[in-house]
């Protein structure tokens, strides 16, 4: 029922695609984007570097998601392997890439924390606190943390709540709609007015160039 | 309808629609323009939200554990990590899947005794997949391949254990598809290997659909262009 020949002989190849290979402190020089290609070239290294640009807020972020240290190292491993296994779909074209790796993280850390609550049968708890960020933070994370709490903070209140519990709460629209006790399109909204405010926000305050 | 298809585009970009909505959102995007375009600055923000949340450092060892794994996955093989959490559930749970399996997949029980490095290999596979998609998932059967598909319970998040896949040629990408009625969506790409090394799948899985597997050119494709090399069978 398993083994048919059909699948097994499938393409005999060289026992690794093993791409150009980049040195380590060659990796540090790429850009985001073009170290995701190299990723996709399976180089081992460029996913280290990858891990070293990324590993940090995707760690802050599934915690604060997830508030529970092993759930949010299995969603970050995971992400990361999703992308190692799918960076050549990513097209620079479309997103930056750290907004592509992150994207994984969130998904994931979501999902997972859907199924916790699944698992446990319990409703989400309130908004997640803020987190102490650690000492030895780098100069550039800390700033680009700082323009992005700034420009949550100069959202209009019902707009950064309804951000704030999807994003870091993982709660669905219809999960918001019955917490705030709206109609789904007040949410849908609030949501949307919001991200596009903070949007232009963060261009405003050089979030890029951060 | 389709008015209210655009305006998933903010709560899709906040991963805030359920499994359904998600699924229907992505559909719809593959044919409007507009969405495309709306959703990439969309993105662009809730991305951003990331860096607010920056707090402790993770472990070291998390960088090491990924790129093991990475590596592995490379090469064909699986590491099983020990769980600090459901150390001991993932334990008997894998001994539950195995026996499923050796109930209901008598021949590919008996095949895998002939080797125990693939045996190895199949068992952590089937242990990391079970930490993907939880405790209690439902295996079901590979129609073509050695291998077995796990649903979590009540359905949602699936991983794909597929054994003896060569590994893609440059250029090319194994992708996985969820089919629904006569309606394949992309479910995730990998990279084949000798081993059987666990796909999560980027879908879910609903009661009924049944997962195949296409050769495709590399970054994946919207529809399947190849012939299923791997198909689950239905629940």
């Amino acid at each position: 029922m398993c083994a048919t020949p059909g699948v097994m002989p499938l393409l005999r190849l060289r026992p690794a695609e093993r791409g150009r290979k980049i040195l380590r402190r060659d990796a540090a020089q790429l850009s985001d984007e073009a170290l995701l290609e190299a990723v996709a070239d399976a180089d081992e290294q460029a996913l280290g570097e990858l891990y070293d640009r990324f590993g940090r807020p995707a760690y802050g972020l599934a915690l604060r998601i997830l508030r529970d240290a092993a759930l949010a190292e299995d969603a970050v491993q995971e992400a990361f392997l999703q992308v190692w296994r799918g960076a050549g779909g990513y097209r620079p074209e479309r997103a930056k890439a750290s907004t592509w790796v992150l994207t994984f993280v969130h998904r994931r850390a979501v999902d997972l924390v859907r199924r916790e609550e699944r698992r446990r049968g319990e409703p989400a708890e309130s908004l997640p606190e803020q987190l102490t960020p650690g000492a030895d933070e780098a100069a550039i994370t800390r700033s680009r943390r700082e323009i992005v709490q700034d420009a949550l903070s100069r959202l209009p209140a019902d707009q950064r709540e309804a951000i704030q519990l999807a994003y870091y709460g993982g709660l669905t629209q219809t999960e918001l709609a019955e917490r705030l006790n709206q109609p789904l399109g007040t949410i849908k909204s609030r949501m949307f007015t919001g991200l596009q405010r903070l949007q232009t926000l963060l261009v405003e305050s050089g979030f890029e160039r951060a | 309808m389709s008015s209210e298809l655009h305006e998933l585009v903010a709560p899709y970009a906040l991963d805030a629609l359920d499994a359904d909505e998600r699924d229907r959102f992505e559909r719809h995007l593959a044919e409007c323009e507009r969405c495309s375009a709306q959703l990439a600055d969309l993105q662009e923000a809730a991305g951003a939200l990331a860096f607010a949340a920056e707090g402790p450092d993770p472990p070291a060892s998390l960088r090491d554990r990924i790129l093991e794994t990475a590596r592995a996955e490379s090469a064909g093989k699986v590491i099983a990590f020990p769980r600090r959490r459901w150390a001991l559930p993932a334990v008997a749970t894998v001994a539950a899947a195995a026996a499923c399996l050796a109930v209901g997949l008598g021949i590919w029980a008996t095949s895998l005794s002939r080797s125990l490095d693939r045996e190895r290999s199949a068992k952590d596979s089937y242990a990391r997949a079970i930490e993907l998609v939880g405790e209690g998932a439902q295996v079901r059967p590979l129609a073509n391949a050695e291998g077995g598909l796990l649903v979590a319970r009540g359905g949602g998040d699936a991983a794909l254990v597929v054994c003896g896949l060569s590994p893609a040629p440059p250029g090319k990408t194994y992708e996985a598809w969820v089919i629904e009625g006569k309606t394949p969506r992309p479910a995730g790409l990998f990279r084949g290997g000798a081993g059987c090394p666990p796909v999560l799948l980027d879908r879910d899985v609903p009661a009924g659909a049944i997962v195949a597997v296409t050769l495709e050119p590399k970054g994946g494709v919207q529809k399947p262009t190849g012939p299923i090399l791997v198909r689950s069978e239905a629940a």
